[in-house]
């Protein structure tokens, strides 16, 4: 059960972090998985009150507070629109809407899960994490990153020339996946973000010149998984493989 | 602490605790259609509005609702009538139990979607489970409710 003692809204990014430096401190994102935890915090440091709920496109990047909710990146029509849907694709099967007006993209990156779909689209976005103190990080660096105690303020995606797609496996709708998998096809060729291997997501890079089959092979070799509750190592490498071919085709796709 | 909140169109304050859910917290002002069922934030029965959107009131800290609008299934009372009948009409549901969660996210989608696809019901329900029924009937009574609405905007014109 998690308890809480003190609350505070706090007023400034300064605060936060000063606070979060307690040990026993906690930021509270959606609080969905949190929730669940077996914790006790001492001051639980909210900060719904700083405005970071709001997307922002510009003509080179989105801006994305920490605290949007992962119905707000569904929702945002720039986002579908420069991701060919996948951001939407991305979010959309995670439990209901009620939950997505909860979590935010602050807490799913913070907590690095496993599982994340939203761990996996960024990934391929090549987003960089902009912390208060620590300054802008690349995601993928941040994401292999021990969890420190500094505040996650927004997430950046620059806007490129570039084709997304984003699939995934549940055994049942609403479920957490059995494997994720977010592709992005530049000049540079082919990376697919594959995660709930079931450890986090990792990027696979593939040369332009190849074929469906012959990346979803190359991956399928690549990609080390894991045996969980929801499926085997085995299952999961047949689905990558699976999943790379599709998301190949939907890349080449006119 | 103190919190205030707008709750069914009425100012309340109370003091709570910094724990205090907010699916404690309506239960303990008298709105007890808001049910906890799973408290894994799975299922859908705790649904409420805040600011108009919906959420789940067991993962909300009462705390965070402070200042904001809370609508529960008490404060709704007109459109649940009216729908709730479509959905009795079905025999859809048995216990009953997870009615209100479903009504509220249905009420949602209605004010989201004007006229969804099967599809957008199926994909905007999804987080509403029912563990006596298929589904089937609640999608009839939808069905129902929306063609009832058109006709009746129709006959209005």
């Amino acid at each position: 059960m998690l308890t809480i003692r003190e609350y505070k809204k706090v007023e400034s990014l300064e605060e936060a972090y000063t606070l979060n430096q307690k040990k026993s401190n906690r930021v509270i994102g959606g609080m969905i998985w949190l929730k669940m935890e077996t914790l006790n915090v001492g001051t639980a440091i909210d900060l719904s009150g700083l405005g970071l709920d709001t997307i922002e496109e510009t003509e080179t990047e989105f801006r994305i507070g920490a605290m949007a909710s992962l119905r707000a990146l569904e929702l945002h029509e720039g986002l579908a629109a420069y991701t060919n849907g996948a951001m939407r694709e991305s979010v959309r099967h995670i439990v209901g809407v009620q939950l997505r007006n909860l979590a935010t993209v602050g807490g799913s990156l913070y907590s690095r899960f496993g599982f994340s779909d939203v761990l996996t689209m960024f990934l391929v976005l090549d987003a960089q994490v902009e912390l208060y103190k620590g300054g802008i990080v690349p995601l993928s660096e941040y994401a292999e990153r021990p969890k420190d105690r500094d505040i996650l303020v927004r997430i950046i995606v620059p806007k490129k020339n570039a084709k997304f797609n984003y699939q995934s496996v549940r055994i049942s709708q609403t479920d957490i996946p059995v494997l994720t998998c977010a592709s992005v096809k530049d000049e540079n060729g082919y990376r697919f973000a594959i995660g709930a291997r079931p450890a986090r997501a990792q990027i696979y890079a593939q040369p332009v010149d190849k074929t469906a089959e012959q990346m979803a092979e190359a991956v399928r070799a690549e990609i080390k998984t894991g045996s969980s509750l929801r499926g085997s190592a085995e299952y999961r490498r047949h689905l990558a493989g699976v999943l790379v071919r599709r998301a190949a085709h939907a890349l080449d796709a006119e | 602490m103190l919190i205030t909140m707008t709750l069914n169109g009425k100012k309340v304050a109370d003091d709570v605790a910094a724990d205090t859910l907010l699916i404690d917290f309506v239960r303990n002002h008298g709105c007890l259609s808001v049910k906890r069922g799973c408290e894994t934030a799975n299922c859908g029965l705790c649904t409420v509005f805040m600011d108009e959107k919906p959420v789940l009131s067991c993962s909300v800290l009462a705390a965070r609702a402070s200042g904001h609008t809370i609508t529960t299934l008490e404060g709704l009372q007109g459109e649940a009538a009216e729908f709730g009948a479509f959905i009795a009409d079905q025999g859809a549901e048995q216990c009953g139990f997870c009615n209100p969660g479903f009504m509220m996210n249905a009420i949602a989608l209605f004010r989201e979607k004007q006229d969804p696809t099967d599809e957008e019901i199926k994909e905007y329900l999804a987080g509403n489970l029912c563990r006596c029924s298929g589904y089937e009937g609640q999608l009839r009574g939808i069905r129902a409710y929306l063609d009832w609405k058109k006709q009746r905007e129709e006959d209005a014109q």
